[in-house]
C-alpha cells in the first residue's frame, strides 16, 4: 500500500504558482544577483528622476 | 527675517529641515519641534523586531545633528495652531509643550511665518480593544522601542519552539482601516526566516491576517507587473510567497478585539471569527496626532483646518464622490492648506482626499479597506517640494512653486524577506505612479516599465544599502546633498 497523500485540493495553497528549483537557485546566485543589483539600482534612479 | 517652524522630525520633517537649511538664506530662522529626541530610520525597525539590529542601529540623537547647523531644535510636542494670531500674539503662532526631562508640561508659543506640519501618525492602538504593546496583547514594529520589545517576546517564542512546543504566530493589521501592510508583510517573512535559521520553523503555525481584499493590495489597490510574458496582478506573487514559506492567510478582516491569546475579527461577509495565538504583531490604524486650531478670537477652528481623521487638509479635492469618479487629479500637489496659506502638511500628516483601494464594507456596515500607503520616498519628495516653495515664497513668489503629487511620483519599496549577506532575500518593488492614473495609463493605471517587482538576494543588498545611505544622509555627513532622497 502506498504511503502517498494526495495534495489537498481547493484549499488556499493549491493554486498559487510555486518557484521551481532553478528560480529558487537564481534568487541567491551571487553572479546573477550582482547583475540584478545593478539593474534594480538603475531602475530606481530612473524612477526617482521621473518623480522629482 | 522670517521664521519657518517644522512640527515633527521624522523622515518628512527632518528632510524639510535639511533642505531649508540648504536653501534658505541665513537671515531666516528654522525651528524644528519634535517630542522625540531621536530620528528613526523606520524601515529597519523590522530588523530590530527580529533581533538582527539594535535600537541604536536605527536611531540617532537629533540635537547632535542640529547643533552643527543653524536649526533651532525644541524637544516638545505641538498642541495647537493659531494661524490668525490670538491671545498671545498678533502673528501666527503654535503652542507647544516640552517633553524634555525636567521641563515636561511647560508650554511655549512659537511665532512663525510658515509652518510645516510633519507630525506623522498617532499610532491609534486604542481603535481596537486589546491592541498594542502598552495596554494590549500584541506587539508592534512601528517604533524602534516597540520593535525591541517585539523581539524580546519573539525570542521567548523561539526558545519554546526549540523545546518542541507548538506555537501560533499571527502578523498583519489590527483594524479594518489600517495601512502599512508592507511593514507587516516584511515582518512575517523575517520571522519565518528567523525560525528557519533557528531550525524550529516546523513547530510554528504562521498566519497572515489583514484588511486587504486580496493579498498584494498594500493600500494602493494592488499592482500589475509584467513578468514571464504576462501582465500579472501582484496578488499572484504575494500568494506564491506565502505558499512557498508555508504561511496561511486571512484577508478581508477587521480585528474587533484582542484578548490575551485570542483575537476576534469580522470578515467582509459579515461573519465573526476567533483566532488563538501565542505571538502577534498587528499594525494599528493611523490618525492625526490631535493638533487643535484656534482663530484670532480663540474660536475652535480645528474642523476647518483638519479632516475628521486629524490629518491636515491641503490642496486636495475632498468632495465626496463614488469610487468610479475618483481621479488622480484629486490628490494634492503643493501640500498647502487652502485657508491658511502659511500652513503646509507633508508626509503622513496631510489628509488624503480618499482611499486608493476601492472602499469596502462588511455586511454589517464595517469598513474593511486599507488606507493609502505612506512611505518614505514620497514623504521626502513632498518635504523637498515644500521647502523649495517656502524658499521661493519668502523671495516673493505669491504661490507655492514646487509640486509633488502622489499621482505623478513613484515609490520604491524593498520588503526584506530574510536578512543575511548571502542567504537573505527581499522583494523589491517599484510603482509609478503611486496613485493610479487611468487617464495617462488607461489599462492598468500605471507605467508598466517603471512598475516592477522581483525577489532575490539583490533586494536584501538594496535594503542594507538604503539603511546606511539614508542614515548617512539624515546625519548630514559630508556629501549628503549628493545622495538621492
Amino acid at each position: 500500500m502506498s504511503n502517498a497523500i494526495n495534495k489537498e485540493p481547493y484549499q488556499q495553497a493549491y493554486y498559487p504558482p510555486a518557484p521551481n528549483g532553478f528560480t529558487r537557485h537564481m534568487r541567491n546566485n551571487i553572479v546573477w544577483q550582482i547583475y540584478r543589483f545593478i539593474v534594480i539600482n538603475m531602475k530606481m534612479l530612473k524612477l526617482m528622476r521621473k518623480s522629482h | 527675517m522670517a521664521r519657518v517652524v517644522i512640527l515633527g522630525a521624522g523622515i518628512a520633517g527632518h528632510t524639510a529641515a535639511r533642505y531649508l537649511h540648504l536653501e534658505l538664506p541665513n537671515v531666516h530662522e528654522i525651528v524644528v519641534v519634535s517630542p522625540n529626541p531621536t530620528w528613526n530610520w523606520i524601515p529597519s525597525n523590522i530588523w530590530v523586531g527580529v533581533g538582527q539590529m539594535t535600537e541604536q542601529d536605527v536611531t540617532f540623537d537629533l540635537a547632535d545633528i542640529y547643533k552643527k547647523t543653524r536649526i533651532d531644535f525644541r524637544q516638545a510636542k505641538g498642541l495647537s495652531l493659531h494661524p490668525e494670531g490670538g491671545a498671545a500674539s498678533s502673528r501666527p503662532y503654535v503652542t507647544v509643550e516640552s517633553t524634555l526631562a525636567g521641563r515636561e508640561g511647560q508650554t511655549e508659543n512659537i511665532e512663525y511665518d510658515y509652518l510645516i506640519n510633519a507630525t506623522g501618525p498617532k499610532l491609534n492602538f486604542g481603535a481596537t480593544e486589546g491592541l498594542g504593546p502598552e495596554h494590549g496583547h500584541t506587539v508592534s514594529v512601528c517604533t524602534a522601542s516597540h520593535a525591541k520589545e517585539a523581539n524580546d517576546k519573539l525570542q521567548k517564542i523561539v526558545d519554546s519552539l526549540k523545546r518542541g512546543e507548538k506555537k501560533t504566530i499571527v502578523i498583519g493589521t489590527g483594524h479594518g482601516t489600517c495601512t502599512c501592510q508592507g511593514a507587516a508583510f516584511e515582518y512575517i517573512y523575517n520571522v519565518d526566516h528567523i525560525l528557519r535559521e533557528a531550525g524550529v520553523r516546523e513547530n510554528a503555525r504562521i498566519v497572515w491576517l489583514s484588511n486587504e481584499y486580496e493579498l498584494g493590495d498594500f493600500g494602493m489597490g494592488g499592482v500589475h507587473i509584467e513578468r514571464g510574458g504576462y501582465i500579472t496582478n501582484g496578488k499572484t506573487f504575494a500568494e506564491s510567497l506565502m505558499v512557498e514559506r508555508g504561511i496561511e492567510w486571512i484577508i478581508r478582516a477587521h480585528v474587533k478585539k484582542v484578548e490575551a491569546g485570542k483575537l476576534h475579527y469580522e470578515t467582509l461577509d459579515g461573519s465573526f471569527h476567533e483566532l488563538e495565538f501565542d505571538f502577534s504583531m498587528l499594525i494599528p490604524p493611523f490618525s492625526g496626532v490631535g493638533l487643535k486650531a484656534f482663530s484670532h478670537s480663540e474660536e475652535d477652528i480645528t474642523a476647518k483646518v483638519f479632516a475628521p481623521s486629524g490629518f491636515m487638509k491641503v490642496d486636495a479635492d475632498y468632495t465626496a464622490r463614488p469610487y468610479a469618479d475618483w481621479s488622480a487629479g484629486d490628490w494634492p500637489k503643493t501640500y498647502q492648506n487652502p485657508i491658511y496659506r502659511s500652513l503646509f502638511a507633508i508626509g503622513i500628516a496631510f489628509a488624503p482626499p480618499h482611499l486608493i483601494s476601492k472602499p469596502m464594507q462588511s455586511a454589517n456596515g464595517t469598513p474593511i479597506n486599507p488606507a493609502p500607503p505612506r512611505t518614505g520616498m514620497p514623504s521626502a519628495a513632498m518635504a523637498i517640494a515644500v521647502a523649495k516653495s517656502i524658499r521661493d515664497m519668502l523671495d516673493g513668489a505669491p504661490e507655492p512653486t514646487h509640486t509633488a503629487s502622489m499621482a505623478k511620483m513613484g515609490a520604491a519599496c524593498v520588503a526584506s524577506t530574510g536578512a543575511h549577506l548571502f542567504r537573505g532575500s527581499a522583494a523589491t518593488m517599484t510603482v509609478y505612479p503611486i496613485v493610479p492614473d487611468y487617464e495617462r495609463y488607461p489599462e492598468y493605471g500605471r507605467d508598466l516599465e517603471l512598475t516592477f517587482g522581483e525577489i532575490g538576494l539583490a533586494g536584501h543588498w538594496m535594503k542594507t544599502l538604503f539603511h546606511h545611505t539614508f542614515i548617512y544622509q539624515a546625519k548630514m555627513l559630508p556629501g549628503w546633498r549628493l545622495l538621492p532622497d
